[in-house]
This record gives C-alpha cells, sequence and structure tokens, in this order.
C-alpha cells in the first residue's frame, strides 16, 4: 500500500517539468478545510515561486498551521486544489509529499531522540551497500553535511543528547540531505539562538539562489524583514494580502494581520503589556543562595506580591534551572527559598506546590499539556485533589471553575470537551495558564510563556500576566524576548553563568539598553570575543548540556 | 548524582564527569544482564561439578534455544514500543500444528504451522497498525484465540499429536552440526540475522524510529504502518518456528507449552535492556537475557534441595533488580 503511493508519488515527480526560477513551484487553489463544523480554512489561494522565501503570517486560528499542513500532506483537503509545478496533486500522507520534493521543518524537533544524528538526517534514505545500510558512508556524508553548514556537532551522537537548536539544525540538515524543491519551515527559530538563527538564514538563502522555493513561519517579526522576499498575510481562515516584503512596513502588516488601524495598533504598542504595577509589602518569594550542582552558583531573588520580576540571560545562563529548583523540579544543593515569609523545602515539587509556588514550563508539548485530555479535564487536573471530597470528585465544582477560567482567559475551544490537541498554540498555553492558577498561587513562575505562540495569543498572554501581577500575584517572567522583558517586567534579574549578574530597574530601560547589560559581562572579563576565539565553542556545550 | 564531586571552576571537568557517568549508565543498560550471567556461571561452575559439563551446558542452549525464537520476534515488537502476548499461544499452537502436519510429511510440518501463525500475527499487525488499536489487547485476543484453537484441535488437550518414527522431521531439532545440535546453530543464525536486520537494513531502522518517536518517524515519511504489520508477522513466525521446533525435538504436540511464556520472552528482552517503552536495544542483549533465564533454572534445579518454583522467584527478583539498575543509573540522564 505504502509501496503503491510512494509509486504514484515517483510518477508524480516524473510528471513534473522544469520550474523555472520565479515560476510558481507550489499553490494552493481555493483550499477549504474545517475541523468539526470550524471552518479552518476558507478558499486560501497561495503561491510559492522558486528561488523566493515567502513568508506566512497571521494570528492565532488564522489557518497558518492548517494550511502548512495541506502543504505537506498532513491533512487533505476539503476542497479545492494543490499544485506543484503546475500539476495537480492530492498528497495522502507525509511520506507523498517528501516523495515528490517538499521537506518540512517543524516548530517542535519531529526527530528521534533515541537515534544518532547521522540516522536521523538519512532516516528512510540511509546510503546502502551490498543492500544493508552503509553506516561509515552514512556517517561521513552526515559529517559533510554538518560541515557545509558550518556546524560542530558529532554525528554519531544521540540526538536527544543535544540542546534544542542544534536538534533543529539537524532537522535542517535532514531537508537538505534530499533535493527538496520546496522547504517549508513551520517556526524554525523559536528554540534558536542568535548565531544559530543566522547559521539557519544563511543556508536558506543559499537554498534560494539554488532555485528552492522556501515558506518561512515566525513570531519574531524582525525575521521576515530580514529573511523574506514575500509575504502572504491570512486571517481568519481567509486570504488576505499578499505583497513582496520590501514594500511592507511593519505597521502595515501587524494591522492587516490583526484586521486593525494602523492608527489604532500605533497608539497601543508592540506588546500588550501595560505600565508597572510594583507594590510594596512583604516579599512573595524569597530566593537566597540557591545552588545547583554545575548549573547555579548562589542565585539571590526576591519578587513582591504585584511585581513582575524578568530573568534575563543568554541560554544556559541558568534562567530556566533557576525557576525549576524553586518549583523544586531540581535539586539544589544548598540556598533558602521562602514563599511568604515560610521556608518550602527545596527539591520538592509536593512542597513547592502546598506552598503556593506554580511554574509553567517553558517545553508544553512535553511537560505540561496532556494533548488527549479535554480542556476541561487539563485545567482541573491540578485542583482535583482540592475539588473531590473523600476521593470522589464533584464535577459540578469542576464545571463551574472550568468555565470562570474559559471566560477569564478567553479560551477559544469549541467547548470544554474538546481535546486540547486540537486547539493552537496560544490556547494550549492558556489552558495551561489556567490549570495553575486554578491551583490559586502566590508565586507564579512563566518560563517563556509566549514561545511559539501567534502574536494576537501572545499579546493576550502578556495582557493576561500583567492583569495576574495586578490582582497581587508574584511573578517571574523568562523570556529571550527583550521587549517583553523590559516592558512586562518591573525589575529585571540577569543572570550570568549561574550567578546573578545584575539588576535593572525597568522603568526607564530601553532593549538595548538591557542587551547591553547581557552582554557587558564580556567587557568585564576583558576578553574580548575577537581575541578569545576558543571561549565560544565551550560556551555552546555548556548551554546544550 | 550530588556525590560526584566536582570543582566548578574548571568547567571541563563536570562536563567529562556526566559524560563518563552516561557512558556508564549505558554500559549497565546494554551489558547488565551480561555481567550477571557471567556472575551466575562463574559461581555455578565453581559449586557444581555438573554445570560446567559439556552435556549440561548444551542441554541449557538447547533449551534456551525455544524461548531465544520468541524473543527475538518480541525484541522488534517491543522496539516499536509495543508488545506481543500471543506468542507464547502461538508458539504452543505451532507445535501442535506441526506434529499434526508431520503425519502427512515434512513438507506439511513446516509450512501449515508457519501459514497459521503468520496470518495470526497478520491479522494483529493490521488491527493495531491500521485500526490503532493497543498492541496488549489486540495480542491479549490473539493469546486467546490461539490457545482456543490449540484446545479445539487437540481435543481439549486430550489427543496428542505424535511425530512419526522415522520421520525426517524429527531431525530438525534432534540432529547435530559440527556436535552442535540443530536448535542451538538456528537460534545463532537467526540471530545475527536479526542484528543485521535491526542495525542495517531501513525496516530496522523505521523500526527504531517508530518506537523513539512515533510522531515524528510518520512525518519523516516512514512507512509506519508496513513496519509495524511485518513485525507482528514476524513475531508470529518466529513463535510458530519455536513451536515447530519443540514438536520436533518432543517428537510431539505438546498441548500444555508456552502457558506465560510471552512473559519469560518480555522478561529476557528487557534483561537484555531493550527499552521496554522502545527505540534502542540490541538482539544481541535479548540472547543474553534469554541464556541467563534459562542458566538460572539449571542451577535451581543442580541444587537437589530447592523446589523447581524457586525459579520464578529468583527470575523475578534478578529482573526487578536489572531493572532497577538500569533506572538509577539513566535517571536525570534523559529529559
Amino acid at each position: 500500500m505504502t509501496q503503491h503511493s510512494s509509486a504514484a508519488a515517483a510518477a508524480a515527480v516524473g510528471a513534473v517539468g522544469a520550474v523555472g526560477v520565479g515560476d510558481p513551484v507550489l499553490q494552493t487553489v481555493g483550499v477549504t478545510k474545517s475541523f468539526g463544523g470550524v471552518h479552518a480554512l476558507k478558499g486560501v489561494d497561495f503561491e510559492l515561486r522558486a528561488g523566493e522565501i515567502h513568508t506566512l503570517v497571521g494570528e492565532n486560528g488564522a489557518g497558518k498551521s492548517t494550511l502548512i499542513k495541506v502543504l505537506t500532506g498532513v491533512y487533505t483537503p476539503d476542497g479545492g486544489e494543490v499544485r506543484y509545478a503546475g500539476e495537480t496533486v492530492h498528497f495522502r500522507r507525509p511520506a507523498d509529499a517528501q516523495h515528490v520534493g517538499i521537506s518540512t521543518i517543524y516548530q517542535e524537533v519531529n526527530l528521534v531522540p533515541l537515534l544518532s544524528v547521522a540516522r536521523n538526517i538519512f532516516l528512510g534514505r540511509e546510503p546502502r551497500r551490498f543492500g544493508l545500510i552503509d553506516v561509515r558512508a552514512m556517517n561521513k556524508r552526515a559529517r559533510e553535511l554538518m560541515a557545509e553548514l558550518g556546524i560542530d556537532i558529532d554525528v554519531t551522537a544521540e540526538l536527544g543528547r543535544l540542546g534544542l537548536g542544534s536538534q533543529q539544525m539537524v532537522a535542517l540538515a535532514r531537508a537538505m540531505s534530499v533535493d527538496s524543491r520546496v522547504v517549508i519551515m513551520d517556526e524554525p527559530t523559536s528554540s534558536l539562538e542568535t548565531a544559530e538563527v543566522e547559521t539557519l538564514f544563511r543556508v536558506a538563502r543559499g537554498l534560494r539562489d539554488r532555485g528552492v522555493g522556501l515558506v518561512f513561519v515566525s513570531h519574531r517579526l524582525d525575521e521576515l524583514w530580514e529573511l523574506c522576499d514575500r509575504v502572504t498575510i491570512l486571517r481568519d481562515g481567509e486570504w488576505v494580502h499578499t505583497e513582496p516584503m520590501s514594500e511592507m512596513t511593519r505597521l502595515d502588516l501587524v494591522s492587516k494581520m490583526l484586521g486593525r488601524d494602523v492608527e489604532e495598533v500605533r497608539a497601543e504598542g508592540a506588546t500588550e503589556f501595560g505600565s508597572s504595577h510594583r507594590q510594596a509589602g512583604e516579599p512573595a518569594l524569597v530566593v537566597s543562595g540557591l545552588e545547583v550542582a554545575n548549573r547555579l552558583h548562589g542565585v539571590d531573588l526576591t519578587v513582591r506580591p504585584g511585581e513582575v520580576v524578568g530573568l534575563a540571560g543568554l541560554l544556559g545562563s541558568g534562567r530556566s534551572e533557576t525557576v525549576k529548583a524553586v518549583y523544586g523540579a531540581l535539586k539544589a544543593r544548598s540556598g533558602e527559598i521562602t514563599v511568604a515569609g515560610r521556608k518550602v523545602r527545596t527539591g520538592s515539587v509536593r512542597g513547592a506546590l502546598a506552598s503556593g509556588v506554580a511554574l509553567l514550563s517553558e517545553d508544553r508539548k512535553a511537560e505540561g499539556i496532556v494533548p488527549d485530555l479535554s480542556v476541561r479535564d487539563n485545567i482541573a487536573l491540578a485542583v482535583l485533589p482540592r475539588m473531590s471530597r473523600a476521593g470522589v470528585v464533584s464535577e459540578a465544582r469542576i464545571d463551574a471553575l472550568v468555565d470562570t477560567f474559559m471566560k477569564r482567559l478567553r479560551i477559544k475551544a469549541s467547548s470544554p470537551d474538546q481535546k486540547v490537541r486540537e486547539l493552537s498554540g496560544g490556547n494550549q498555553q492558556k489552558v495551561l495558564i489556567a490549570r495553575w492558577l486554578a491551583t490559586e498561587p502566590t508565586v507564579f513562575l512563566l518560563d517563556e510563556p509566549t514561545r511559539g505562540i501567534d502574536v494576537g495569543a501572545k499579546a493576550e498572554v502578556q495582557g493576561l500576566i500583567d492583569e495576574l501581577a495586578d490582582q497581587g500575584l508574584a511573578v517571574v517572567l523568562i523570556s529571550s524576548e527583550m521587549d517583553e522583558l523590559v516592558e512586562g517586567a518591573d525589575r529585571i534579574v540577569v543572570l550570568h553563568d549561574g550567578h546573578v549578574q545584575a539588576e535593572l530597574d525597568s522603568t526607564d530601560l530601553s532593549s538595548s539598553e538591557l542587551l547591553a547589560a547581557l552582554a557587558g559581562d564580556r567587557e568585564r572579563d576583558s576578553r574580548p570575543a575577537s581575541q578569545a576565539p576558543n571561549q565560544a565553542p565551550t560556551q555552546t556545550e555548556g548551554q546544550h548540556a | 548524582m550530588s556525590t560526584t564531586m566536582v570543582d566548578p571552576a574548571t568547567a571541563n571537568a563536570p562536563e567529562t564527569a556526566l559524560a563518563n557517568r552516561a557512558r556508564f549508565a549505558s554500559l549497565v543498560q546494554r551489558q547488565g544482564a551480561l555481567a550477571i550471567f557471567v556472575v551466575v556461571v562463574a559461581v555455578a561452575s565453581v559449586s557444581f561439578d555438573t554445570f560446567a559439563s559439556q552435556g549440561n551446558i548444551t542441554g541449557i542452549a538447547v533449551q534456551a534455544s525455544f524461548l531465544a525464537m520468541l524473543a527475538l520476534g518480541m525484541t522488534f515488537v517491543i522496539m516499536t514500543g509495543g508488545i506481543d502476548l500471543s506468542v507464547g499461544s502461538v508458539f504452543a499452537l505451532g507445535g501442535v500444528l506441526a506434529a499434526w502436519g508431520a503425519q502427512h510429511g515434512t513438507l506439511v510440518a513446516f509450512v501449515l504451522p508457519l501459514a497459521v501463525c503468520g496470518a495470526i500475527g497478520l491479522v494483529q499487525g493490521l488491527i493495531i497498525a491500521r485500526g490503532g488499536l493497543p498492541p496488549f489487547i489486540v495480542t491479549l485476543a490473539g493469546l486467546l484465540f490461539a490457545r482456543g484453537l490449540l484446545l479445539l484441535l487437540s481435543d481439549e488437550g486430550a489427543t496428542t499429536y505424535k511425530v512419526p518414527r522415522g520421520s525426517s522431521f524429527r531431525e530438525l531439532a534432534q540432529g547435530e552440526l559440527l556436535g552442535i545440535p540443530y536448535p542451538v546453530v538456528l537460534v545463532v543464525v537467526f540471530f545475527a540475522i536479526g542484528g543485521l536486520v535491526l542495525h542495517r537494513t531501513s525496516y530496522g531502522a523505521s523500526v527504531l524510529a517508530i518506537g523513539g518517536q512515533e510522531d515524528a518517524a510518520d512525518l519523516m515519511g516512514l512507512p509506519v504502518v508496513r513496519t509495524k504489520v511485518l513485525t507482528y508477522v514476524a513475531s508470529a513466525l518466529l513463535a510458530g518456528f519455536g513451536g515447530v521446533m519443540i514438536a520436533s525435538y518432543t517428537s510431539s504436540g505438546v498441548t500444555i507449552l508456552g502457558v506465560g511464556t510471552e512473559l519469560e520472552a518480555i522478561a529476557a528482552v528487557v534483561l537484555g535492556g531493550t527499552l521496554l517503552t522502545g527505540g534502542a536495544g540490541t538482539v544481541l542483549g535479548t540472547l543474553v537475557g534469554v541464556l541467563l533465564l534459562q542458566v538460572i533454572k539449571n542451577v535451581i534445579n543442580q541444587v537437589g534441595s530447592l523446589d523447581s518454583d524457586w525459579q520464578s522467584v529468583v527470575s523475578g527478583t534478578i529482573l526487578l533488580l536489572v531493572v532497577t539498575l538500569q533506572r538509577a543509573l539513566t535517571r536525570g540522564d534523559r529529559a
């Protein structure tokens, strides 16, 4: 059966003629797709040309992900057609799209963690000798590919032991190793560091110059102007606009995407954070001398009720480790944690939870959401013990609670019984936030709460964080986005190598000043990057360890 | 974790320590059973004169060969992240069919059981891979089905089919190659092929990828359904072939065989270092696991005063020990 489909796919390749640069290579014409009565795509026309980088933008639920899944064969459209090099194609599964030359890099790395890097690159297309996989040739070619990408990774290492950024690079290498005519990148940069983003862009431009058509999706708007040639804007499942990137202003793009007036956007600012809301009073959270083996070397942190404290630092500086240790998920070697004046036992999640600490973790896929459970059950998960009497759960109380939070957080779902798997990233994040809020925490630790969610949902989450602080919650916010920290936090604690490097008042802070603070440590080390060329790789390794 | 003393000033030391730890952990994961096996064999050789005798070792090898066949198939199934509970019954069914078939010629004795067992595997595989039903339930149904079929064939065990005297079918398990019994030779050959298939073919790569991350395997365009179906067919065929061998070995179709054997096979696979969640492992590890279980049985038999029921008690304890050790050492190793 699969053989049959690959044969069909092979035939499709044979039928496809040469596509010149500038000609459409992948198109959708009036594509529709609905899920249980919800129209995700309402007749979308999209055209990708050979030799261009085309970005798809749109808010939460605009239909970007659905369109991409139609293009890559994950979904079959209900109506309309997909054309590849001018021919109508019917992809029934991802393999079909791949066989004709469409590669995809997903936001969440979709590789096999237990297999080696080289294995992952060549899975399904391993070089052979006498009918058997030629491991040596496979490793050699993987090494060559990595060298071409300018990445220093041991190709025989288990993929799961690498950092997320490196894993994304492996996914890219995999896409490059097939002679793709189309490369679709769905938020490839959300887990990458600056240097890795540059590598990715370099490779993407190289592919474009070879005549490959690229679709690029990113929530970091700056990247779009840096990399992309054209933009297509979707809103509510409909095509809105297509234009060369160079002719579009940032304000223009945002207003078209949100369907709001340019003036309106200008007045409200780029993020949804309001003014500062610092309150006096006893600290809600005091962390002193927190040490975790190899990771943290004495971190101090104080957060008052109603205050948002930002944790800044480069990857590997110990931001996530700090909140994990406070939450008890990482074993602290020493240090003291006090919540609302009471000492908390370190290294115990139960202890942390009981004293009112909640953590929204960075990796919502692996550490939080239960995709096959309903919105209701996902929210209720953390409060089940409180919602039950003698082990019997009070359904009515849960319904009331879920209803409150769905309204308060404006969670877009067809009903509380919809599976969380079917929601957009932004709404999944809100479900998780609701779950934690239901535990009525005193201290809320948020690790990259807006990563990988759409601009619109991002704004809502930001607004929500603000609101929570206003209501007296003590919030610790980790974000790699400068704007978010500067506008969202009242104070910013800058970490470096597991130490507190600086503490900044964000009232009059600009993004560039924060950047300077983040970079400041290097100058203090009096070791400019150019004089210590061996410094950088060591650091990268540390981050992936 | 915190017991390793590291100087935070030297940046490389903790990483080296971590890498060494990881290497040691994966060594235990893969070779823990081998270490225990070597210890048990060494102690047994010293304690019992009869243990290291050629006759006893050959006996262990032959008796282990039947379980080994089942465990080989189970290794692949578990590596895809599945489980096959039907193999014990399928094994017994294969034996009875072979013994019955031997009355109609050696060819029938081979073809009939393999065809029936292969068909059971195919149906199970299709339901699991295409229908997306949990392997546990599907193969539990297979277990009941095969056992029922077997009882029907043998009039609830009242009829025992005998392999005719002088039938060349007896040669399969009773013959020897250079002094080594055929079952042992076959196991060595099958495991060598199994290792090659797992690590050097795209089917094997798919098996590991599916067990490691099924969604990713699917998105990468790997033939997930075909690979799973093939794996359950192979498992049933190997179990059936184990049955054929035991019918040849005992010259009859013994209906009470194979009860709980699927669990022994699972134990052997896990002892051998294959992750029960799939995605990693070796067939060689499984072979060591099988041998370890067999040696434990043998040793307990050598201690005259011990009841044979102790075999299970000790096997269970060792299984728990090895798994706990693996877990303790790999904890925190993977996120």
